[in-house]
Order: structure tokens, then C-alpha cells, then sequence
């Protein structure tokens, strides 16, 4: 019979080994569902994980990684504050498309005008975009104990409905031929989030994102706030007795991710999306989650995880074209990240024990 | 000549890691109450559960009056005519005495011939008990008649009774203490485990004490003092603490007309609580657990906010302060709950220091974190208050309950307290560390600082306190000076015999 037994301190080892384990096996069942869908698992595992690095395309898909992880990071950083502290916002995809609704909107509103200072209102409003969204659960939960989940949840479907109802109303482009979406901001200089070197996949957000890593490494490891933040989360009554506020808590954890996603959606609308459309969000919001837990909730993991999710996400488009893969199949994969990640994480505080049947009370 | 009831012979016990029992012998003789001695950790429990047959023995064997006993489950252990009363009751509060005690039967019989039996072995042995009433409208005491009760029914041949005063007021133990001795002269054993060693002298002939799973000693305890006795089973000297005579100061801390309602749906209101508090001064306040205790600790550390009026520092309205407002005036606190409350279970000793010291140690520069003076703080409270750990480093969890109840208290202690309010301070603490975290406590009086100690263990109010009051049902009797209160006063006061004073 196995047991788990907990460790008297956390393992360290199994801290770094466990999400290394976890992508390795996560790279063999993955294999074993290409496997079953009739494609050679060691081409698919191919594709997704080294094409996009080194094949005769990597040129191309390079940049790509960072356009893609940065969104990912800004907004698993965001997450990971209020996971350490038991605050859970699944709903950063919500806040990530009224970020990018509220910074297009700023810039839309001032069309054809150009000044230097619409890039910073609309990175302002993005962010204001975001936390706005983020503080109806957080109110809700302080004032009337709702569950943030569901909360957070639920106004991902209301943020889609705006988004779609701003592509065929309020923001849709004048000039559009009756398409639905917007101005594309990429012809608009003013507006546009434009890579800092050309052909380099760096833009304002991926500069973000690192400063939002760099960031949040000292407030948890530095600052009071993210000592209380990390105490809330191993023992709320302990950090009651330490004076923690836990409504103050909710409502910066809650903010805090809300203004990031909400940057992420603004910095992915004025540059690499460049228009408000239908269909503008592509689950960056709930990747995110993931990718906070792939990185243990550290700043830097998070980095890391950010980076390889990226790689899934390049990789799995190029196998859907090549290979024939279905979509489905490439979330199946990201989702049995997470599924090994937490799975494996539990050896960190626990280990497993072989032992005899036994009468105990 | 008595004859043996059980025969013991080298039981050894292994767990990953620890030797519970290292060959335990010793014998139980027919009609005699055999006091089973020992720190925690030292055995006792896993002895008693070999007996019980909840444990199987990795080695040893014994006897039950001649013929091999191996009980390979409870309900062969009660066949052969063991009963166990547990330390934490297994009863449904939401049914009556009698229908706990048809549950745990193997064949019970009719209600109505239950309840006759239940009443008449009630009156028998002087546990007056009435079989219709829900067990959740008894008390602590009758709790306890119910198991004991339920145990006789079997009219066992031994009674094993854990811990079995912890929870009992000094009335409810003197009703007690004439039950087990009448239980005796009819011929029944009793085999009685605790760590209160005059509860022990007046009761039981023969002690066996236990220390690291070892059998230390077979004695007479009525020939021991109490003192032998706790040294034979710390295996030291002890530091018994000494209490000196000292006078009261000024007024330091007041609590006038404190009330609070439940603050969940288990919790317990607190009704017009007040209390003075004087410089030097080490107020005691008994009664059961879940009478109001951590309610009122809550208040006073913060946890829990009331009318600034309701809480006064040296004249100085604090009842709507935070924690750390409040630690930052000098108002400290320990709560009960080691893990979980007082210290962040997976966090480091070092974090667990900052939890609380903060403010006071100035460990935080606007906001800004010192580590290295939070790692300081903590080895110089685990080098002062002699906390056993590989180090600073070491989680909280890894502590064991003795080692971080020092460091709990060690950390309040060394930030300089000007009032320190501490929950049941030396709960489940082995004896020498609860000696020493006593010791700190007198400590600081003397130094002039004024200390709540808020505890179930009368031994230990009696022993450190110079005043007392009794906290009943979430209303606190008047404070009186300790060396005028005789033990039938205080077991009235528990009773909430003063309540309205």
C-alpha cells in the first residue's frame, strides 16, 4: 500500500525538479495521445518543441516566442500574487479584453491625432481597464463574501459579449467595408506598440513583462506586502494574528492581476493584434493560470514557464498546419501540463512511503 | 497476595524513525489502580493501544491471567474484558446518553432495560447521570460518565483511562477519584495514565513510568515525593519554577464592560468581561476550554476589534486598534494554537519571527523587509529559551510542540512586553519545557511587565499566578489574589458560581 507522509521541511530538490519532470511527462503522455490519433508522437513532440527553436523557419517563429510569452507572463505574474495568498482570479481573460477595449478606446477616441502622449493614456487606460474589472469581484467578495472564482469566472462571457459588441458597434472602423473590428492601430503611429527593433519580437509589453518579474521578485521576497501576501497563504489565521487586513488583501491581489492583464490586452491590441475584434482574445487569460503554477508561483519560474508555454502555443500551430493535428489536441497537451505540474508538486511536501497494511486509529 | 491480572513481557513497538516501546515489562495485578507515568512522546499511548489491540506489537507478548492474550482488535481486547476510556470523547451530541451507548454495544438491548441499567450502575458508583438527555446539553464532566459508564456496562476486568482529569473541574475530580476507588475494591484493575503527579500520589499504588518508550521505573508513588517522580520521568533535574512574593504595581491595563458576540456559529459570546491588570502582577484565568478563552485572547491581541473604550493602556483607549498598532504600545500576545495561529506551519523559524516582531524589533524600513535581523531575533530567541532546532531555517512544522511553544513564547517574551496575554501556554508541552516556559513567565513579571495567562491546568494557574479569576460560559469572575483562594473556592468560580460578581 503507498502512503504519502509529510516532510517535515519542503523538499528544495523536488522544488526544481518537480516542473521538470512534469514537461517530461507531459511530453510522453502527450505522446501517447498523438499516438492514438494516429501521428508519429516523436514528429509531433518534434514539432512543438524544437521547430519552432532551430528548424529553417526558427527566424520567424523566434520572435514569435516573445510576443507570445509576454502577455503570458505579465498576466501569470499578476496571478501568482493572489494564488500565493488563496485569492483566486480565473478571470484574467476577462480583464485582459476590457484592457485592450479601454486602451484601443482611448486611442480610437482622438483618431486621426498624433501626440506622444496617446501611447501613455492608452497604456494608463489599459491598465485602469483591467483593475476596474478586477474590482467587481474583489468588492463583491469584501462587501458580501461572493466567491471570487465564480465571480471572476463569469465576467470572462460578460467581457466577450462587450468585445464582440464593440467590433460591430461602438469601435467598429468607419472605413471597414462593414467588417466587423476596428481600426487596425498598427497604421496609426501614435498608437501603435511597435517592436523596439525591427524583426526582434521585443515590444513596450515584453519590456513590461520584465519589469513585472523583476518587480514582483522583491515585493515577495523584500517587502512587507509580499510577506503577508505568502502568509495569507500558508495560514490566514497566522497572518490575522500578524495584522494582515484580509479585505485589503483581496482587493490589491485582485487589482494588482486585473491592472496586469489588463496591460497584457492593451499592449496586444496596440501591437501584434493591432484591431478589437470578435475574436481577439486567444485564452492568453486562462494559459496564464498554467503557466503561474509551471512556474511555482516564483517571479522567475514564471518567467521560464512563460516561455515554454509560448513554445507550446508556436509549436502546436505549426504541428495543427504540418502535421494535421487538431486544435483540441494542442489544449489537451498544455492542460496535462498543469495536470503533472500540481500532480508532481506534491512530492515537494510529500513523500511517498511503502507500507504494510495495519489496523491504526 | 494479589494475583496478576496482565502480564507485559519486552513489548517493543517501531515507527519509521522512532522506537515507541523499547521492551516494556511490567504487571497489572488483580484490583489495584496502576498509574501509567511518562512525558509525551514517552510511550504511553501506544502502550495502552497494544493492550487495547488498536496497535499490534513488533515484539513481546502478554498475559491475561495466565493465557496468552493477542488482541488482534478492539472488540477482542473488550471480549477478553479491557475497556478504555479515551482522552477525546466519541459521542453524537445530537443523541441522547442512552442511544451513545447502544451504538457502541455489540448486542444492545431494549431502550427502555438500557436506560434502567444505565441508571442503576449510575447510582451504583456515584455518577449520577440521566440516560434521556442529549449528550451535546452535557458537560465536560458528565461527557466523560457517559464513556466511563459505557465502559462498566462491559464489567470490564481492566480500565484503561486516558489523561482522564485534563477536563474535569476539582469537584468533578474528587466524584471521580471515589468511582475508580470503589471500582477497585470490586475486584476491578485500573490502569490510569496522566502527567499529574499529585493526582497520581493520592490515587494509585503502583506507578510505572515510562521515558523514550522505556519502562524506567515500578514504584510506589505514595513513597515518592513529586518531585522524585518528575524526575524520574524527565530523566533530569527539573527547574521547578519559583514563584516570588511580589507587590502589586500600577494599574497598567483595564478591560471595562467587554462584550462580543459569537464570532462564528461554534463560538462563544463574551458578556461585560472586566478586568484591571497592575504592573507585575500574573493574572490566572481558568475554566474549560471553549468557554470564551480564544474570543478573549482574539480581543486583546487585536485579532478581533471592539470599542476603543472597551480596552485601556495606561489610560489609553486601544479597543479598536490593529494588531500591530497594539504591539507597537506593548501589548503582546501568544494564542493557543501553535500551528496554524501563532506561527505559519511551512514557513521558517526566521519568518515565523517577523510575523510578530516586526514592529517592535523594527524589522521593516517603510515597508522594506530586514531578513538578516529577523534571522538575529530568531537565533537569539531559540539560544535564550533553548529551542531545540537544526536552525533558523528550520519550517515551524518540523518544531516539535514543546520546542515551538518555547519559541512562541520566546518570541514575545524578548520583544520587551509591556502586557503579554498567553493561552493555554504549556498545552500538550512536555514537563520540562513547560517548567521553563513557567519560569520565563515569572520572569517577566519580576521584570515589572503584567502577564494574562489564560490556562485549563489549575496546577499551573496555582503555581505561577497571584490572582485569579474563572472564565464561565463567556463571563469572567471578579480577580482575586491567589493565596486567599482555597481549591473548593476555585472549582466553585469554574463553576460559575461567581459569575455575577
Amino acid at each position: 500500500m503507498l502512503r504519502l507522509e509529510k516532510r517535515p521541511n519542503p523538499s528544495k530538490m523536488w522544488g526544481y525538479l518537480a516542473p521538470v519532470l512534469a514537461v517530461i511527462a507531459t511530453m510522453i503522455g502527450g505522446g501517447v495521445m498523438f499516438a492514438l490519433l494516429g501521428k508519429d508522437p516523436f514528429e509531433a513532440i518534434r514539432t512543438i518543441f524544437y521547430d519552432p527553436l532551430f528548424s529553417e523557419f526558427a527566424w520567424y517563429y523566434r520572435p514569435q516566442l516573445l510576443i507570445k510569452g509576454a502577455p503570458l507572463i505579465l498576466i501569470a505574474i499578476g496571478l501568482s500574487m493572489g494564488f500565493r495568498a488563496g485569492i483566486w482570479n480565473i478571470g484574467a481573460e476577462g480583464q485582459y479584453i476590457i484592457g485592450a477595449i479601454c486602451g484601443a478606446g482611448a486611442a480610437l477616441a482622438v483618431y486621426p491625432f498624433d501626440s506622444a502622449l496617446i501611447f501613455p493614456v492608452m497604456i494608463l487606460c489599459g491598465a485602469i481597464g483591467g483593475f476596474a474589472w478586477a474590482m467587481i469581484p474583489a468588492i463583491l467578495k469584501t462587501k458580501f463574501g461572493t466567491n471570487e472564482i465564480l465571480v471572476s469566472l463569469m465576467l470572462v462571457y460578460v467581457a466577450e459579449q462587450l468585445l464582440a459588441s464593440m467590433s460591430l458597434g461602438l469601435m467598429k472602423n468607419p472605413e471597414g467595408f462593414g467588417f466587423p473590428g476596428s481600426r487596425n492601430l498598427q497604421q496609426y503611429a501614435s498608437a501603435h506598440n511597435a517592436e523596439l527593433w525591427a524583426g526582434s519580437g521585443i515590444h513596450l509589453g515584453v519590456v513590461f513583462a520584465l519589469i513585472a518579474v523583476i518587480f514582483s521578485y522583491i515585493m515577495l521576497a523584500r517587502h512587507q506586502m509580499g510577506f503577508h501576501i505568502r502568509l495569507t497563504g500558508e495560514s490566514p489565521k497566522a497572518a490575522k494574528f500578524a495584522g494582515v487586513n484580509p479585505n485589503k488583501l483581496v482587493i490589491y491581489c485582485l487589482g494588482f492581476s486585473g491592472a496586469l492583464a489588463g496591460l497584457a490586452g492593451m499592449f496586444e491590441v496596440a501591437g501584434p493584434s493591432g484591431q478589437i475584434s470578435i475574436d481577439f482574445n486567444v485564452g492568453y487569460g486562462f494559459t496564464a493560470i498554467i503557466v503561474a503554477f509551471l512556474g511555482r508561483l516564483n517571479p522567475f519560474g514564471i518567467m521560464l514557464a512563460g516561455l515554454l508555454m509560448a513554445l507550446t502555443y508556436i509549436g502546436g500551430e505549426i504541428a495543427q498546419s504540418s502535421l494535421g493535428l487538431p486544435s483540441a489536441a494542442i489544449q489537451a497537451f498544455q492542460g496535462m501540463l498543469l495536470f503533472f505540474i500540481l500532480a508532481l508538486d506534491m512530492l515537494t511536501n510529500f513523500k511517498i512511503k511503502l507500507v504494510n497494511a495495519e489496523v491504526r486509529t | 497476595m494479589t494475583k496478576t491480572l496482565l502480564h507485559l513481557n519486552g513489548l517493543t513497538k517501531t515507527y519509521p524513525g522512532v522506537i515507541a516501546n523499547d521492551d516494556v515489562s511490567f504487571n497489572i495485578e488483580a484490583g489495584e489502580i496502576h498509574a501509567l507515568l511518562g512525558e509525551n512522546g514517552a510511550g504511553k499511548s501506544t502502550l495502552v493501544k497494544m493492550i487495547y489491540g488498536l496497535v499490534r506489537p513488533d515484539h513481546g507478548t502478554m498475559q491475561m491471567e495466565g493465557a496468552s492474550f493477542v488482541p488482534a482488535e478492539p472488540r477482542a481486547a473488550r471480549a477478553a474484558g479491557v475497556a478504555m476510556v479515551f482522552q477525546h470523547f466519541s459521542l453524537f451530541e445530537a443523541l441522547s446518553v442512552a442511544e451513545n451507548i447502544a451504538l457502541g454495544m455489540e448486542n444492545p438491548p431494549k431502550a427502555s432495560a438500557l436506560s434502567a441499567r444505565i441508571t442503576e450502575v449510575s447510582q451504583s458508583y456515584g455518577l449520577p447521570l440521566d440516560p434521556e438527555r442529549l449528550v451535546g446539553d452535557l458537560s465536560a464532566g458528565e461527557r466523560q460518565r457517559v464513556e466511563i459508564i459505557r465502559c462498566l456496562l462491559q464489567e470490564p476486568k481492566l480500565l484503561i483511562m486516558d489523561e482522564p482529569t485534563s477536563v474535569l473541574t476539582p469537584q468533578e475530580v474528587a466524584t471521580l477519584f471515589t468511582t475508580l476507588k470503589k471500582l477497585k475494591d470490586e475486584g476491578t484493575s485500573i490502569l490510569y495514565i496522566s502527567h499529574k503527579l499529585e493526582e497520581i500520589r493520592a490515587l494509585c499504588e503502583t506507578a510505572t513510568i515510562l521515558r523514550g518508550g522505556k519502562k524506567v521505573a515500578t514504584c510506589d508513588p505514595r513513597e515518592k515525593s513529586a518531585r522524585d517522580l518528575a524526575e524520574m520521568m524527565v530523566g533530569g533535574k527539573l527547574n521547578l519554577a519559583d514563584s516570588k512574593e511580589t507587590t502589586l504595581g500600577e494599574l497598567v491595563l483595564e478591560i471595562s464592560d467587554l462584550s462580543l458576540p459569537p464570532q462564528s456559529a461554534f463560538g462563544t459570546s463574551l458578556k461585560n468581561i472586566s478586568l484591571r491588570l497592575h504592573q507585575g502582577e500574573i493574572l490566572g484565568i481558568g475554566g474549560v476550554a471553549g468557554n470564551g478563552q480564544d474570543e478573549l485572547l482574539a480581543c486583546m491581541s487585536g485579532e478581533v476589534s471592539t470599542t476603543a473604550e472597551a480596552i485601556h493602556l495606561d489610560g489609553l483607549s486601544l479597543g479598536h486598534m490593529s494588531p500591530n498598532e497594539r504591539r507597537a504600545l506593548g501589548v503582546l500576545a501568544a494564542p493557543e494554537e501553535r500551528l496554524g495561529h501563532a506561527a505559519a506551519p511551512d514557513m521558517s523559524l526566521t519568518e515565523n519571527a517577523m510575523l510578530t516582531a516586526m514592529t517592535r524589533k523594527s524589522l521593516s524600513k517603510s515597508g522594506f523587509l530586514d531578513w538578516p535581523r529577523a534571522k538575529d531575533f530568531a537565533e537569539q530567541v531559540i539560544k535564550k529559551f533553548d529551542v531545540r532546532t537544526p536552525g533558523s531555517q528550520s519550517a515551524a512544522r518540523s518544531l516539535s510542540g514543546g520546542n515551538l511553544q518555547k519559541f512562541v513564547i520566546g518570541r514575545e517574551v524578548l520583544q520587551d512586553p509591556k502586557v503579554l496575554i498567553v493561552n493555554q501556554p504549556t498545552w500538550g508541552v512536555d514537563a520540562a519545557a513547560a517548567a521553563d516556559i513557567r519560569q520565563a513567565l515569572l520572569d517577566l513579571a519580576a521584570k515589572g511587565a503584567s502577564v494574562i495567562v489564560i490556562s485549563q491546568d489549575l496546577d499551573e494557574l496555582m503555581e505561577i499566578s497571584t490572582s485569579f479569576a474563572a472564565l464561565n460560559a463567556g463571563r469572567l469572575s471578579a480577580a482575586r489574589p491567589m493565596v486567599e483562594l482555597s481549591l473548593d473556592e476555585i472549582g466553585l468560580l469554574l463553576g460559575g458560581a461567581d459569575a455575577a460578581a
